[in-house]
């Protein structure tokens, strides 16, 4: 019965759905205020029925209801009660039903939040919020419903939720990654909403800029643990893979991170308006196109989740539609649009635009590495994969003048800046940059790269203009720490995300220059030594848990014959899906990680086993973590709480 | 006043964006991944299984020799499956000799499930890491294959059996076979 | 000229070249890591759609099964060969050293990534192998089409 609820409740948020995009542009058209007004009544309406319907699944889920084919095919009783929690989004039904949902929480938050907004423009970002809604609600009901019965024969136990997925990170990943892709759905609302208008001005990038910036944060945060999950729970110690479904997080990352820098010039100085709305379409028809990769399955993955055709023609024709919609609306009301701003070659806004242009430039290159297998496969010219050292040497090439540019940006004004009045500022960063590095390089490699000197360099550039920056702001009137005090947080915001992408560039050349990664064959009782650690294999051990049994590989850890720790690699067999699993032993550290995964037993008993060092890889995630924690500062400033403040000009 | 030239620029994401989109359509519908047809006039392939009631007693592929029957693949976690078991032991008792397959389940509520719902099974075999179906290319349960007397499958049926589709077609191809 | 289409002329050839120069090391870049998928027999005979055959050195991924019998291992390290064979009859040895996959054996179908050693050995940096009854790569499922058991024919 309450299964039938939920998915009434869905038909009837769909509905509300439909609704809320009708109701207020016929208001809008035939300026009726009450229609106008309805659009946040009905927003919330829909939040709360599509709200129910999610706690319904999940509540079928944890009383174990087995009659709901999707949780007959997901979850199984001996699972652990948060696991079936988290299998409510474990496969393509429930992950879409989340879709929706996070979607009417983002419309709902617009609705709630945005009480000094002009009624009239609210309602139109929020009719374009319920046209997307109720693409997916169709979506969901036609082609995946999670409430589906197999009664009246159905089974006795569920076929188990995949082991890959009953893990800590896969609990919170799917949902902070689904924040991202479809917070930037706010920011698509409001270039559209401005474009129906034919009003984009600096107002329009105010109001959207503290949504972009939360989407970001969320999709930052959720590749972020994406890769933090692959490294610990695939087995193989990589943390990026250029796989297929991580670029399709990753292109709407790039076009947000243009898009929140392009934002910033266009609330501050009014110039790069048509740029901005063409940045903020595309960040989210990348999450659309993302989600059409991972669910129709036309992208080989380790990711892959079954496919099925129609499923993804139905996505393909809602793409056309919302993306070739949009795009055609832009080209007729963007170019109507003129800029304001005057500004120089030698200026902020030329910086903030190159940093912008070799975003998209990335972007190009990931969306190139990830489309291209299809193109040429479907032009008759045979399979091929798109090897990684393609996207890291083009994400090394486009690093160098990335990370130049954005060392100098900050130091540069607006308008315009003579070179000379820069010159010094940048020789003292140089010089600072220069010892630092030799000394870092010194004291924490192990011997000597080109690549590495070159990726240290750059982390450290960036890392000593923004404090240089930091200082020069800081000492302009005051002395240093009540300047630092009277900074703005949305300043904080800018030095801290750019020292967390210091600290990103740092950890990456570091870990992909200095990694000892050995496949070996060890027997109980031998040990192999490097980087002054020794791995001593002690024992193997029988292992049973609540849905798996399985091997446990103990090693002793010493450096330079100082006990360091003991380290514990699983092999588990789980035993309703029968799929055995590589739980990896990891000791973590600020400078080094150890690795050990148990790979297979061999003819004579020896094991074959996986022992990785890995230094500063944890700065990986350190760094996101940073520009995250600076995204949360950013929408803190004073500037976007909710009170009406004039715009000021600088 | 629109400017011609502003908009043929702007329109430039819209023309890209379509050339990708015709790829993709494309794409959805070059999905290589059916095999259907992979096993069809190749013998069952080699295998050592245990009995599901009696892990003493193996089986080997020469069970498949002698006269045709069906290999039906099961488990207790497939809804399907259990739909489909009412209508097996119809089969059976007409007859028709069936090979069961118990496909990455747990023993005991493999048997526990045979002894509440009838056995139509001449022979059971327990393939509990899924190594056969892994052979036999098998997608899911329930499957049921058709072998003929020289153990060469001659049929592929994913999904469950029921009296409309074995009246309709199976039945005809069973009878047909050698 | 005004200074504003001065600076507007310097923007846009900007662009211009960093956009060709961009085009040019993407395109460099592609040719040096496009690996190409091969079968045993079109390695051996030449790719089906062109006819041409893999250089030596020349990185490319190979899909086929695993031949009953000929994994070999060394009994002093990781290092392991097998051969590999597809519909068309061609066999290849795949030379790896590290840790083979969970749902590597004999008899099953896997891709392997590697460089051509010469014509019909291959050293692979990384093995593949079917993760679950519902993944195959396509490229496998279409190069095994109606030969999933030559190995019985094999033994």
């Amino acid at each position: 019965m309450l299964a039938e609820i939920g998915q009434f409740t869905l038909i009837i948020a769909c509905l509300l759905a439909l609704l809320q995009t009708v109701y207020p542009l016929y208001g809008i058209y035939a300026g009726q205020q009450n229609a106008i007004a309805s659009a946040k009544v009905l927003t919330i309406m829909q939040f709360f029925f599509v709200g129910l319907a999610f706690v319904i699944l999940s509540y079928l889920f944890l009383v174990n209801d087995f009659t709901v084919s999707y949780i007959a095919n997901n979850s199984n009783s001996a699972l652990p009660w948060y696991y079936r929690l988290s299998a409510v989004w474990g496969a393509h039904e429930g992950s879409l039903l989340l879709w929706v949902f996070l979607l009417s929480l983002w419309s709902a938050a617009v609705a709630v939040l945005s009480k000094h907004l002009p009624l009239e423009s609210i309602a139109r970002v929020l009719a374009v919020l319920g046209l997307l809604s109720f693409g997916f609600y169709l979506f969901v009901l036609f082609t995946s419903n999670p409430f589906l019965r197999t009664l009246p024969y159905f089974p006795v136990d569920g076929r188990d939720l995949n082991p890959l997925l009953q893990d800590v990170g896969l609990i919170v990943h799917p949902p902070m990654l689904y924040m991202g892709y479809v917070g930037f759905s706010v920011a698509f609302a409001f270039a559209i909403a401005a474009l129906m208008e034919g009003r984009l001005d600096s107002a329009w990038a105010k109001w959207s800029r503290p949504w972009t910036m939360a989407a970001w944060v969320f999709l930052t945060a959720g590749i972020t643990l994406g890769s933090w999950w692959a490294y610990y729970e695939l087995g193989w110690g990589g943390w990026w893979f250029w796989d297929p479904v991580e670029n399709a997080s990753f292109m709407p990352w790039l076009a947000g991170t243009a898009l929140i820098h392009s934002l910033a010039v266009s609330e501050k100085r009014g110039v790069f308006k048509s740029w901005t709305v063409l940045l903020a379409i595309s960040a989210f028809s990348l999450s659309l196109l993302g989600t059409f990769l991972v669910r129709s399955g036309i992208l080989v993955s380790v990711h892959a989740f079954a496919s099925d055709p129609a499923r993804g023609l139905f996505i393909l024709a809602f793409l056309i539609l919302v993306i070739g919609g949009s795009l055609l609306l832009y080209a007729v009301q963007a170019s109507k649009v003129k800029s304001r701003g005057r500004y120089q070659l030698f200026s902020r806004e030329t910086m903030l635009l190159s940093n912008n242009i070799l975003l998209i430039a990335a972007l190009i290159v990931v969306l190139l590495g990830t489309l291209l297998p299809l193109v040429h496969k479907e032009l008759g010219l045979g399979s091929i994969s798109i090897g990684e050292p393609f996207f890291n040497s083009m994400f090394t090439i486009l690093a160098v003048p990335f990370a130049l540019f954005l060392g100098v940006a900050p130091l540069v004004r607006w308008k315009r800046q003579t070179v000379q009045e820069l010159f010094k500022p940048l020789v003292h960063c140089l010089l600072i940059t220069i010892t630092s590095t030799v000394i870092y390089l010194y004291i924490f490699a192990s011997y000597f790269t080109w690549l590495a000197l070159l990726g240290v360099f750059l982390g450290l550039w960036v890392f000593t203009t923004v404090c240089y920056e930091l200082y020069l702001r800081a000492t302009h009137r005051l002395p240093l720490f009540l300047g630092l005090t009277k900074l703005g947080y949305s300043h904080w915001a800018m030095s801290i995300g750019h020292a967390g992408f210091a600290v990103l560039i740092i950890g990456i050349t570091m870990t992909q220059n200095y990694s000892i990664e050995r496949d070996i064959k060890l027997t109980i009782g031998e040990s192999i030594t490097f980087e002054h650690y020794d791995f001593h294999f002690d024992a193997v051990q029988d292992l049973q848990g609540e849905n798996y049994t399985g091997k446990v590989g103990i090693f002793t850890i010493k450096k330079d014959n100082k006990y360091v720790t003991t380290m514990k690699a699983e092999k588990r067999i789980y035993t309703v899906q029968r799929m055995p699993m590589t739980e990896a032993a990891i000791d973590a550290g600020v400078t080094r990680d150890l690795y050990i995964a148990m790979g297979e037993v061999l003819p004579d008993g020896a094991w074959a086993v996986r022992i990785y060092y890995k230094p500063f890889i944890r700065w990986i995630w350190f760094g996101p973590l940073m520009m995250v924690f600076a995204g949360i500062l950013m929408i803190m400033d004073k500037r976007y709480r909710i009170k009406k403040i004039p715009l000021q000009e600088l | 006043m629109v400017n011609t030239r502003r908009v043929v620029t702007l329109l430039l994401p819209l023309v890209l964006f379509f050339v990708v989109c015709i790829f993709l359509f494309k794409g959805l519908y070059s999905d290589p991944r059916k095999l259907d047809s992979a096993l069809i006039g190749q013998p069952v392939p080699a295998f050592i299984l245990q009995d599901i009631y009696d892990p003493n007693k193996q089986h080997d592929s020469s069970i498949f020799q002698g006269k045709k029957m069906l290999l039906n693949v099961w488990a207790t976690w497939c809804p399907t499956c259990y739909a489909e078991h009412q209508f097996l032991n119809q089969l059976s008792g007409q007859g028709i000799y069936i090979v069961g397959m118990n496909y990455k389940d747990d023993r005991k509520k493999a048997i526990r499930w045979l002894t509440d719902l009838n056995d139509p099974y001449q022979i059971s075999l327990f393939d509990s890491d899924g190594m056969l179906g892994l052979d036999l290319g098998v997608y899911g349960a329930p499957e049921t294959y058709f072998i003929d007397s020289k153990g060469i499958i001659q049929y592929r049926h994913v999904g469950a059996l029921n009296d409309a589709i074995w009246n309709e077609q199976l039945a005809k191809l069973f009878n047909g076979m050698q | 000229m005004n200074p504003r289409r001065k600076q507007r002329l310097i923007i846009i050839s900007s662009l211009v070249i960093g956009l060709s120069l961009a085009l040019g090391l993407v395109l460099f870049a592609l040719q040096q890591n496009i690996d190409l998928f091969y079968t045993p027999t079109e390695i051996i005979e030449g790719k089906n759609e062109t006819g041409v055959k893999p250089v030596i050195g020349q990185r490319l991924r190979v899909g086929g099964l695993v031949v009953n019998g000929s994994v070999k291992r060394d009994p002093e390290s990781l290092k392991v060969s097998f051969d590999l064979i597809d519909n068309g009859g061609g066999l290849v040895t795949v030379f790896f050293d590290g840790i083979l996959p969970d749902l590597f054996r004999e008899g099953q179908g896997i891709v392997a990534q590697g460089e051509l050693l010469n014509a019909t050995q291959i050293h692979a940096f990384e093995v593949l192998a079917k993760h679950d009854e519902e993944y195959l790569p396509p490229e496998v499922a279409e190069a095994l089409e109606g030969m999933d058991h030559l190995k019985e024919t094999e033994e």
